[in-house]
């Protein structure tokens, strides 16, 4: 099982790199899909034993991340006709070698944190790790409103990842609350990023700074 | 078992060609090639003359013969299956790897000696990129290498079978996608390099052998699809670490494994466009990184 899982994650990482190695904002978009179906599987495989709740929490949360989410953003960027992330602050490689080098770290320093025994053996703190800092990169590094969107997402998967290790300590229902949340924020800032263009007509978010009363 | 592996390693490397066509052409919605048409190019070609440019000397001639030569050694080399390769011994995976870079020096020699500013161009390219997917290929060596802790390939291979250790599956996976990546790069497949375009100045492989003709090219042609079928052996052993318990019903099984990987190329080919000439050092780069963070995982 703990082979499944580790294998799993390491497709979320590789994932993770896809996501700051390419410059087409729909080809992000469907890595994050991917990525959220990949992290629905998760509670499942984590849990011994199966229940209907939780079939019911870890389909929610694929349709949610992998579906809905990824339709929002896709009709948001149709909406606003752009294809590509111009020009990041920092380019496409460097933003990828300093992924590399925030997953090395994490990798390394989380074999020394005081974790429990049975965690040890799995990926899931280092990924956790990784992921929301990758997403944090995406976040700082990128202009397009929407690419930033993309990134607050992706920094939410590496917490849905980290939230696993407390799924017996934490009920489900906190974790369906956090779910909506997302879904609500995103819901939002898409139509957010509709009126950007339509005041700029750009997704530039250094535009805002010219905001007066 | 040797008789088993010498006929599958002659035989069946231009069916994957046609396997790799045949899945583009359905894609196309076309009917396409038929499956054994490599097969029939290849006979063609050794059956007609050479014309040599009055610049080359031999190792314009020499070429094409080392390369398959090496490629088939390398193939004795590499275990199909369940199976022990026909040799084997300690450090036989470095010979493995310069096995290749001999090939690939010889290719290029062979291509610089006709003068041609194409060919140079193409070699230029196929040296360049050399240099990123070759350490890729190394650090999944020492990955197997470590697990199994020994230094030929057939035990090396055979270690994610053996092995149903806890911490093995995520570096597997790791250097499975980038030696995906290294076999489409050596290959000369369409992320990195068109194989069936003839314009020169976006092409690797096919530029390097535009001057050669008749028979030294059905050669070349065919110790590429030798290529392929070798890294497709060395990857199958990540991809599909599972036996089944009757000895001969492995073979069919290995076959089975080798159409579907031609398969996966085919529709990869389909699917996507070929990268910038300046982008491709970036997909290898990435193919390193993959290999490399396999090692990391292991040592962790």
């Amino acid at each position: 099982m703990t082979n499944i899982i580790n294998t799993l994650l390491v497709l979320i990482l590789v994932l993770n790199f896809f996501s700051l190695g390419s410059s087409r904002i729909q080809s992000i978009i469907h890595t994050v899909a991917i990525q959220g179906v990949l992290l629905g599987f998760l509670p499942l495989l984590v849990h011994s034993h199966l229940n209907i709740w939780l079939l019911l929490a870890s389909l929610t949360a694929i349709v949610i991340k992998g579906i809905l989410i990824p339709n929002m953003m896709s009709r948001a960027l149709r909406n606003v006709q752009i294809k590509k992330e111009v020009e990041p602050l920092i380019g496409i490689m460097p933003s990828l070698i300093l992924g590399a080098i925030a997953t090395t770290f994490a990798l390394l320093f989380t074999s020394q944190m005081p974790l429990v025994p049975e965690h040890n053996d799995k990926l899931i703190v280092p990924a956790a790790i990784a992921t929301m800092l990758t997403g944090f990169i995406l976040l700082t590094t990128r202009f397009k409103a929407l690419t930033q969107v993309i990134g607050y997402l992706i920094l939410e998967n590496g917490i849905y990842i980290f939230g696993i290790l407390l799924l017996g300590a934490m009920p489900m229902v906190v974790e369906m609350g956090v779910l909506l949340d997302v879904f609500v924020a995103i819901f939002v800032s898409c139509i957010i990023i509709a009126k950007i263009n339509k005041s700029f007509s750009s997704m530039d978010t250094r535009m805002l700074s010219s905001l007066k009363e | 078992m040797i008789i088993f592996h010498l006929l599958l390693l002659i035989l069946m490397p231009p069916l994957l060609f046609g396997v790799i066509n045949k899945t583009k052409a359905w894609f196309g919605g076309r009917s396409g090639m038929p499956l054994l048409q490599p097969y029939y190019d290849i006979i063609k070609l050794l059956r007609k003359g050479m014309v040599f440019s009055t610049t080359t000397t031999w190792i314009f001639r020499i070429g094409p013969i080392v390369t398959l030569t090496t490629m088939f050694i390398a193939g004795l080399l590499v275990p199909m299956g369940r199976f022990n390769a026909p040799v084997s011994f300690t450090g036989d995976l470095i010979l493995f790897a310069y096995l290749f870079g001999l090939s690939r020096f010889f290719t290029t020699a062979a291509a610089l000696d006709t003068g041609s500013s194409f060919e140079g161009m193409g070699s230029a390219r196929e040296v360049t990129f050399a240099i990123l997917s070759e350490p890729a290929l190394f650090f999944a060596f020492s990955v197997l290498v470590k697990m199994s802790s020994s230094f030929s390939l057939t035990t090396m291979l055979h270690s994610p079978f053996n092995e149903l250790s806890v911490d093995i599956a995520a570096p597997l996976v790791l250097i499975a996608i980038g030696l995906f990546i290294v076999m489409l790069a050596e290959s000369c497949r369409i992320p990195v390099d068109d194989p069936t375009t003839h314009l020169e100045l976006t092409m690797i492989h096919e530029a390097m052998v535009l001057d050669h003709s008749g028979p030294l090219f059905g050669i070349i042609s065919y110790a590429s699809a030798l290529k392929l079928f070798i890294l497709g052996t060395v990857l199958l052993h990540i991809i599909f670490p599972f036996q089944i318990g009757t000895a001969w019903i492995n073979w069919p099984l290995f076959i089975c494994e080798m159409l579907g990987l031609a398969f996966v190329i085919g529709v990869i080919e389909s699917i996507m466009a070929r990268l910038q000439m300046n982008h491709v050092p970036y997909l290898l780069i990435s193919a390193l990184l993959f290999c490399a963070f396999g090692f990391v995982l292991l040592f962790r």
